[in-house]
């Protein structure tokens, strides 16, 4: 962090003076990534899942990695994941990258109104989908769209949402990428930020509470752990020894303020866990080999009814915050190229053809394969409608769902629209 | 029947609907082995065990956020917040996401909870204990807001509220947890057991939300209130002599229209009395309604008691509250006009 030059004349010898965090690079200066702490692939141990949480502290400051840069799985925290595990992880990831590509053009020919990337954190969601059971419920924000696409929800209803057309399963209620599916386990994600990670923490509860087996799963941004809700979930998680998994996605930026802004320029994110008693892992969120370690970790471990468990997946938001936003405004253009954890599709593509089960010409068929079921997918989304043409939902559904049977207002309300 | 006290109908009704439901549970600050500061959760968790009715910490963000998961999974919390002044570090989770889940999931994922809060003024409890907050809840969509005025109505509607599939805001006036208050401080309380609405049944039974209770039949003006304020209604009609009609509204919103429209085109006057401050509360809404549905039954201006625009000051309670002399005034001045 590079200390801001006070403007302000200081008088006094003993002038106390005001600390303003600022990323070590902005647009036009050279990348500059010393203040991410590494640690080397396979160097961090893999406490049993029972240890106590004391024991553990260690680890919210480290890195856990399985892929070193020549593609192999080291350390005690590789996992053994067979070739057709690893190539419908690879898949999931690069679907959803080509997902990402078509619905923003979409956005850009003004099919929609707005739309929301993941370019570079696929292994986040795509890892924790696979070390999650399937009816374990997720509470995801909105950039875990490959949780949906990992647990095999139809992307063409992705593609009806995102165009609120009239197949939109949530009736052009919300706005894109906002998806919700009780039925793949994705809890309906929330525009206001954080609001689901307490939320997670109650359904873990309920779960206890009835004596079920299942768990949730939430995710937050970096930026919003400085919410209220951030720090409710970790303390009813720790209070009431919630199954719940609460992962921190840390892609460096919430729109244009840098990590820094959230809090982490003298304390890593997950050594929030630290304070209230619960075990962090910080993760490489570029390797999914370790997002599935870790994640199956702490399944495991909320699973025996030990609680929950903080991961810190330190990855990168290659692109914009949204279709609605410029990067090149605030930070340097080569970061993400630059980023010192790479790009997850290619490291895990790189270790598949080290254990020698992929190859590029595969990889390269693969792609240009699911470019075209995406492309096939959006065609026939589109012709369900887009939010500028075609068919929509009707008007008079704008009044359902408010209640569960609606009110003389509203009746009155649908009347007086006419519809 | 037995007679109860308010305290006591909502224990019932908690009682009644942890036997009856074993996907009820009630949490909230000090509700657990203490039974709650005002006592309404008292010997719930002995009877029913820890799980169905704990203590929370200090967070009521964070309760209503852990609710919002519980009722996602299918369970019906009934949560407390300790007083309704404390609601508002919950304000983004009710707005936000309680209100609106039903909506935005196109009926996926439901939030059917019950937020118990007590509020209004009267108890000397200064600008955090004293707040009628049901405007900034009334405003919102998908909340249904109730607030009852005795401990019938209080048992019969927290049931109808605990098992509504929507989440239900529900507003207990504390001033009258114990007794029927006519906003005379000075005089004895008197205890509920000498009201007839004190009389209780044991078991299950049930209020419908959205209906009105005519309070007093009367020809000469309709006025609208709740909670506290119906008893304070009561007294001022008694001592004016303006024969009111008292319609206590029970569940502020979705409202009872078709009563308040029959009232008011039976008197042709209407008066609406609250607690509230004055500005862009309630009544403000009661006003609008009457006025586009009765306007032309009306021969006098509808007009509005309600606490001043100020925040709730400790040591002016009663120069703040909207006692029986400013209601008895508008009553005369609006059959008058």
């Amino acid at each position: 962090m590079t200390s801001t030059r006070s403007s302000t004349p200081r008088l006094k010898a003993n002038a106390l003076s005001l600390r303003i965090p600022e990323p070590k690079a902005r647009p036009g200066e050279m990348l500059d990534f010393g203040n991410l702490r590494l640690s080397e692939a396979g160097a961090v141990e893999r406490p049993p899942i029972d240890a106590e949480a004391r024991e553990l502290r260690d680890l919210a400051f480290a890195l856990v990695r399985v892929l070193d840069d020549g593609g192999r799985a080291v350390g005690p925290w590789a996992p053994a994941l067979k070739p057709a595990v690893l190539k419908g992880a690879l898949e999931a990831m690069m679907l959803t990258r080509a997902f990402d590509d078509r619905m923003y053009r979409a956005q850009r020919q003004g099919k929609t109104s707005f739309y929301m990337k993941c370019r570079g954190e696929e292994a986040v969601a795509v890892g924790a989908a696979l070390a999650l059971n399937r009816d374990d419920m997720g509470f995801p924000t909105y950039r875990q769209q490959g949780l949906l696409i990992a647990r095999g929800y139809p992307i063409i209803e992705m593609m009806d949402q995102v165009l609120s057309n009239v197949r939109d399963p949530l009736k052009g209620r919300q706005l894109p990428v906002l998806y919700s599916s009780r039925e793949f386990g994705v809890f309906s994600i929330s525009g206001n930020l954080g609001t689901q990670f307490s939320q997670a923490v109650g359904w873990a509860m309920a779960s206890a509470f009835k004596g079920d087996t299942r768990i949730a799963a939430a995710w937050i941004g970096d930026g919003s752990t400085a919410e209220g809700d951030f720090h409710h979930a970790l303390t009813f998680a720790s209070v009431y020894r919630a199954p719940a998994v609460l992962n921190v996605v840390n892609n460096q930026w919430a729109i244009s303020s840098f990590h820094g802004i959230a809090g982490d320029a003298d304390a890593p994110f997950a050594s929030r866990a630290i304070g209230y008693g619960l075990p962090a892992l910080r993760v490489d969120g570029n390797d999914l080999l370790a997002v599935y370690a870790a994640t199956a970790w702490a399944v495991e471990r909320a699973r025996s009814n030990l609680g929950a468990t903080l991961i810190e997946h330190v990855t990168y938001r290659a692109e914009g915050h949204s279709t609605s936003d410029d990067p090149s405004q605030y930070r340097p253009a080569e970061e993400a190229a630059g980023w010192p954890l790479g790009d997850p599709i290619a490291r895990l593509k790189r270790h598949m053809i080290v254990l020698g089960e992929w190859s590029d010409d595969e990889h390269a068929a693969q792609e240009k394969q699911l470019i075209e079921t995406v492309r096939a997918a959006g065609k026939e989304a589109e012709s369900h409608g887009t939010l500028s043409t075609g068919s929509r939902p009707s008007v008079a559904t704008m009044f359902e769902d408010v209640f569960k049977v609606a009110p003389w207002h509203l009746r009155e309300q649908r009347q007086q629209l006419g519809v | 029947m037995p007679t109860m006290n308010m305290i006591q109908a909502l224990n019932s009704a908690m009682d009644v609907m942890l036997g009856r439901d074993p996907d009820v549970l009630i949490f909230g600050e000090d509700v657990g082995f203490f039974g709650g500061v005002f006592r309404a959760t008292e010997g719930l968790q002995k009877k029913y065990g820890l799980e169905r009715c704990f203590d929370t910490p200090i967070a009521e963000g964070g309760l209503i956020g852990v609710a919002v998961g519980m009722g996602a999974y299918g369970l019906r919390p009934v949560v407390e917040i300790q007083f309704a002044d404390y609601i508002y570090p919950a304000y983004d989770q009710i707005v936000s996401e309680v209100a609106r889940l039903r909506y935005r999931s196109a009926g996926q994922f439901t939030a059917p909870m019950t937020i118990r809060t007590p509020y209004g003024g009267g108890i000397f409890g200064g600008q955090t204990h004293s707040q009628s907050i049901e405007a900034l809840f009334t405003h919102v969509a998908g909340l249904t807001v109730v607030a009852p005025s005795n401990p019938h109505d209080a048992k019969g509607l927290l049931i109808s509220a605990i098992e509504c599939d929507d989440p239900v805001l529900f507003l207990e006036p504390k001033r009258i947890y114990n007794g029927p208050f006519e906003g005379y401080p000075d005089r004895p309380v008197t205890p509920w057991s000498k009201h007839p609405a004190s009389e209780t049944p044991e078991g299950y039974y049930t209020i419908p939300l959205s209906q009105a209770r005519c309070a007093r039949a009367g020809s000469a003006v309709t006025v609208l209130a709740y909670g506290t304020m119906v008893h304070v209604a009561l007294a001022a009609a008694q001592e004016s002599g303006v024969d009111a009609e008292v319609i206590d509204l029970r569940t502020l919103w979705p409202v009872d229209i078709e009563a308040i429209t029959a009232s008011v085109k039976k008197t042709g006057r209407c008066v609406i009395v609250h607690e509230a401050t004055r500005t862009s509360g309630f009544g403000a809404e009661l006003s609008a309604l009457v006025q586009e549905r009765c306007f032309y039954h009306l021969e006098a201006p509808i007009d509005r008691v309600a606490g001043w625009d100020t925040p709730y000051p400790h040591a002016f309670e009663w120069e703040y509250f909207p006692g029986p002399a400013r209601v008895a005034a508008a009553l005369k001045r609006t059959v008058e006009a």
